[in-house]
C-alpha cells in the first residue's frame, strides 16, 4: 500500500489499475460508461466483427442527444440520416442489452446532465463516454474523461482502457466572487490565463475556499471546460455539498448503504503534503463577467477590457490571431461592451442544470427579449425541463418571448438543424467559439448564463454587473 | 485483428501552418452523422475547402494540385484541440494521410490518431517552422518518417520523436489495444467482481 502522501487523482486511479505493466499503459478498469448516438455505432460494429458481447451491461449507459431535434421529439425524426443514426443506437442498446434512455424517456437528456441527476455519477468512480466534456462529472470526486470510438470499442469489450497517467495539475481560487460573476466566469477566467492547450498532459484538480463554496451545479460549469484548456479532465474533492446532491437520487445508494458510502467518500481528498506537477492560485476577487472574442476558449476578456491589441500578442501568433479576428469581424483594442448580438443560446452540458434556468428567470422576470434578438433556451434533460415547469420557469421564458426547446446538446455544436446562421453573432452559455462550431460562419462568444440572460433584453453584451 | 502496419514512410507533405487547429475544423460536427468509419475524407477541412455551395476555394491547400498525393500533413501547434471525436483521424486517414506532424497535439487527439493507424510525429518548434517553409517552397520535397528509428528527415535536417514503445509495437505490427486488453480477461473479470 503507497503510504506516501498522494493526490485525490492518483488515489483513485490508482485504485482502478488491473495491470500494470513496464512499457505499457495502464489498463485502467471503467466503472461506468456512458454512450450516446454519435461516437458509438461504429464500435458497436467492431464488436459484432469480433464476435464479443458488451462486458457488464450494469456499468453501461446510453442516452440520445447530439443529434436529436429540439423540436417535436414524440414525433418520428425527420432529417434522414439523423433518424438513422439514433435508430442505429436503440438497434445496438437491444441487441447488445445496454440501457437507453431514449427521446421520451423521463431520464433522456445531454449525456453528461444526466448521469449525475440520476445519481449514476458518484465519487472515487472511473468514468468515460465518447465525448470531451465527460470532464463534467468530475465535480464529483472522480476520474472522468472523454475517449475516442476506438476506446469505447476497448470499454465496452473489456470495461478497461489503455492510458497513460497524465501529470497533475491543482488550481486554488481564493476569496469572494463579486456580484455577476459565476462558475463561467471562473473557468473562462482560467482558460484565458493559461491558454486553450495550457493543462494539456495534465489532470487538474481545483480547490482553495472559492471552489468549496460552489453548489454542485456551479462546480459541473467548472470541471466541464477543463478540457478547453486541453486537461483530461478536472475534479473536485467530495464534501457535504456532494454528498447532500447525491442523497436520494435515483440510482445512488439509499438508507444504510448511502451512510457507509459517505464514509468512504470522505477519504477522497488529496493528502496535505502531496505534490502537484503544477500548481496555479487566483484570486476571485480579480474575476470579472468574461466573454470570448475570438475562436478558441483562450481568446477570452473581462468585460470590463478590450480585444488584445496586436501588440499585446507574441509576433509568431499573428497570423492565427489576425484569421481569428477577421472570422469574427473583430478588430483589435475594441471593447465587446454594447456590441449588438443576433442570437442568444442558453443551453448545453456547460449551463444547462436547472441552476442555470433559475438564474436566467430570476433576471428576465417581467422583461421581454429585445427585438430582433432570437433566444433559445434549451434544457439539459427532461427532468430539469419538468421542474422548470414546474417552478413556473417556463411561463416567464414564454412572457419574455423565449423560445423554450426539448433537451439536448442542440446549437452548442451544430449537428442537429439548430445552427447560428452563417456571419451572425450569438451569445452562448455553450464551451465552445471554434469557427463554424455553431453552424458554418457563426460568430459565438461564450458567457455565463446571466450574461446571456442580459444580452437577451437589451440585444447587445452588457456588463451584468450594472444591471443588479 | 490486424488492420496495416506502419514501417517507413517517403512522401511529399502539405503545409497547413495554422495553430489550435480544433477538430471542428478537421470535420465539421454536422458530417457526424454516419454510422460507418469510411468516406469522412471528403469533409476533411470541408468549411476550409469548400465554400457554402460547395466550390472549392482555391487558396486552402488542398485545393492546390501541386500536392496532391501527399502522404504527410504538416500543421501548426496545439493540433487536434476540442472535440474527443475520432472521426477527426478518420478523415485524415480517409483522405490519404499517414502521418501529421506538428509541435504539438492535444492528448485525445494523440490517442484517437494512433488507434486509427495515423502516427502523429511531434517536432520541436523550429524544426516544424523549417519543415513548412521548405515544403511551401518546394512541393515535390521527400520527407522520410522512419517509425523503427523514430526520426524524421528531409534534405540535410533530422529529428527524433518520441513514441512510447507500446504503441510503437502497435503500429509496426498492426496490434491494437482490444488485442492486449482482451488477453487480460480472467483479470479483469476477478476485478469487476471485487468491485460490483
Amino acid at each position: 500500500m503507497n503510504t506516501q502522501p498522494t493526490t485525490l487523482f492518483d488515489k483513485i486511479w490508482d485504485a482502478h489499475v488491473v495491470k500494470h505493466a513496464e512499457g505499457h499503459p495502464d489498463a485502467l478498469f471503467i466503472d461506468r460508461h456512458f454512450i450516446h448516438e454519435v461516437t458509438s455505432p461504429q464500435a458497436f460494429d467492431g464488436l459484432r466483427k469480433r464476435g464479443i458481447s458488451v462486458f457488464n451491461t450494469s456499468r453501461t449507459t446510453a442516452t440520445a442527444d447530439h443529434n436529436v431535434p429540439t423540436k417535436d421529439q414524440h414525433l418520428p425524426i425527420r432529417e434522414a440520416l439523423s433518424r438513422h443514426q439514433v435508430d442505429t443506437l436503440r438497434r445496438n442498446c437491444a441487441e447488445f442489452g445496454v440501457e437507453l434512455y431514449d427521446l421520451g424517456h423521463p431520464f433522456q437528456g445531454i449525456v453528461h446532465i444526466i448521469g449525475p441527476e440520476l445519481g449514476l455519477t458518484l465519487p472515487g468512480m472511473t468514468i468515460v463516454c465518447g465525448d470531451s466534456h465527460t470532464s463534467t462529472h468530475g465535480a464529483f470526486g472522480n476520474v472522468a474523461f472523454g475517449i475516442g470510438t476506438s476506446e469505447v470499442e476497448q470499454v465496452l469489450a473489456t470495461q478497461c482502457i489503455l492510458q497513460y497517467k497524465p501529470k497533475r495539475m491543482r488550481i486554488s481560487i481564493d476569496g469572494t466572487l463579486a456580484n455577476g460573476v459565476t462558475a463561467k466566469d471562473i473557468i473562462l477566467y482560467i482558460i484565458s490565463k493559461i491558454s486553450a492547450s495550457g493543462a494539456t498532459g495534465y489532470f487538474v484538480e481545483y480547490a482553495g475556499e472559492t471552489i468549496r463554496n460552489l453548489s454542485m451545479e456551479a462546480r459541473m460549469t467548472i470541471c466541464n471546460m477543463s478540457i478547453e484548456m486541453g486537461a483530461r479532465g478536472g475534479l473536485i474533492a467530495p464534501d457535504d455539498t456532494t454528498f447532500d446532491y447525491i442523497k436520494g437520487r435515483e440510482f445512488a445508494p439509499k438508507g444504510e448503504a448511502f451512510d457507509e458510502a459517505v464514509a468512504k467518500w470522505r477519504s477522497l481528498k488529496t493528502d496535505d503534503e502531496a505534490t502537484f506537477d503544477t500548481e496555479l492560485h487566483y484570486k476571485a476577487e480579480d474575476i470579472q463577467p468574461m466573454i470570448t472574442y475570438g475562436t478558441n476558449p483562450g481568446m477570452g476578456i473581462g468585460i470590463g477590457e478590450h480585444v488584445p491589441l496586436l501588440t499585446e500578442i507574441p509576433d509568431t501568433e499573428h497570423v492565427s490571431y489576425s484569421k481569428s479576428l477577421a472570422y469574427m469581424g473583430l478588430e483589435p483594442g475594441m471593447e465587446l461592451r454594447n456590441k449588438a448580438v443576433d442570437y442568444v443560446f442558453i443551453g448545453s452540458c456547460t449551463n444547462a442544470r436547472i441552476e442555470d434556468l433559475r438564474t436566467v428567470a430570476q433576471f428576465v422576470q417581467g422583461k421581454q427579449k429585445a427585438p430582433g434578438v432570437e433566444v433559445w433556451i434549451v434544457p439539459g434533460s427532461v427532468q430539469v425541463a419538468r421542474q422548470a415547469q414546474a417552478e413556473g420557469l417556463t411561463d416567464v421564458f414564454a412572457s419574455a418571448g423565449f423560445e423554450l426547446r426539448e433537451p439536448g446538446c442542440s446549437a452548442c455544436l451544430g449537428m442537429n438543424e439548430d445552427k447560428i446562421p452563417a456571419g451572425k453573432y450569438c451569445i452562448s452559455t455553450s464551451n465552445r467559439n471554434f469557427e463554424g462550431r455553431q453552424g458554418p460562419g457563426a460568430r459565438t462568444f461564450l458567457a455565463s448564463p446571466i450574461m446571456a440572460a442580459a444580452a437577451a433584453v437589451s440585444g447587445r453584451v452588457m456588463d451584468v454587473r450594472e444591471l443588479l | 485483428m490486424s488492420k496495416e502496419t506502419f514501417h517507413v514512410l517517403t512522401s511529399t507533405a502539405v503545409p497547413l501552418p495554422i495553430e489550435n487547429i480544433d477538430t471542428d475544423q478537421i470535420i465539421p460536427a454536422r458530417f457526424l452523422k454516419a454510422t460507418t468509419r469510411e468516406g469522412f475524407g471528403d469533409n476533411l477541412f470541408r468549411d476550409w475547402r469548400f465554400t457554402a455551395d460547395n466550390e472549392p476555394i482555391q487558396d486552402f491547400v488542398l485545393n492546390n494540385s501541386r500536392y496532391a498525393g501527399a502522404e504527410i500533413l504538416v500543421a501548426g501547434k496545439n493540433f487536434g484541440m476540442g472535440s474527443s471525436r475520432e472521426h477527426a483521424a478518420w478523415a485524415i486517414h480517409d483522405y490519404g494521410f499517414r502521418v501529421v506532424v506538428s509541435s504539438f497535439f492535444a492528448d485525445i487527439f494523440r490517442n484517437n490518431a494512433l488507434n486509427t493507424f495515423v502516427l502523429p510525429v511531434q517536432v520541436s518548434q523550429p524544426f516544424l517552422e523549417a519543415l513548412l517553409s521548405a515544403v511551401e517552397q518546394d512541393s515535390t520535397l521527400q520527407i522520410v518518417v522512419d517509425l523503427p528509428a523514430q526520426t524524421i528527415s528531409f534534405g540535410e535536417r533530422s529529428e527524433t520523436f518520441a513514441i512510447n514503445t507500446y504503441k510503437k509495437t502497435c503500429l509496426m505490427n498492426g496490434y491494437d489495444d482490444i488485442d492486449y486488453l482482451l488477453s487480460l480477461n480472467a483479470d479483469i473479470r476477478e476485478f469487476d467482481q471485487a468491485h460490483a
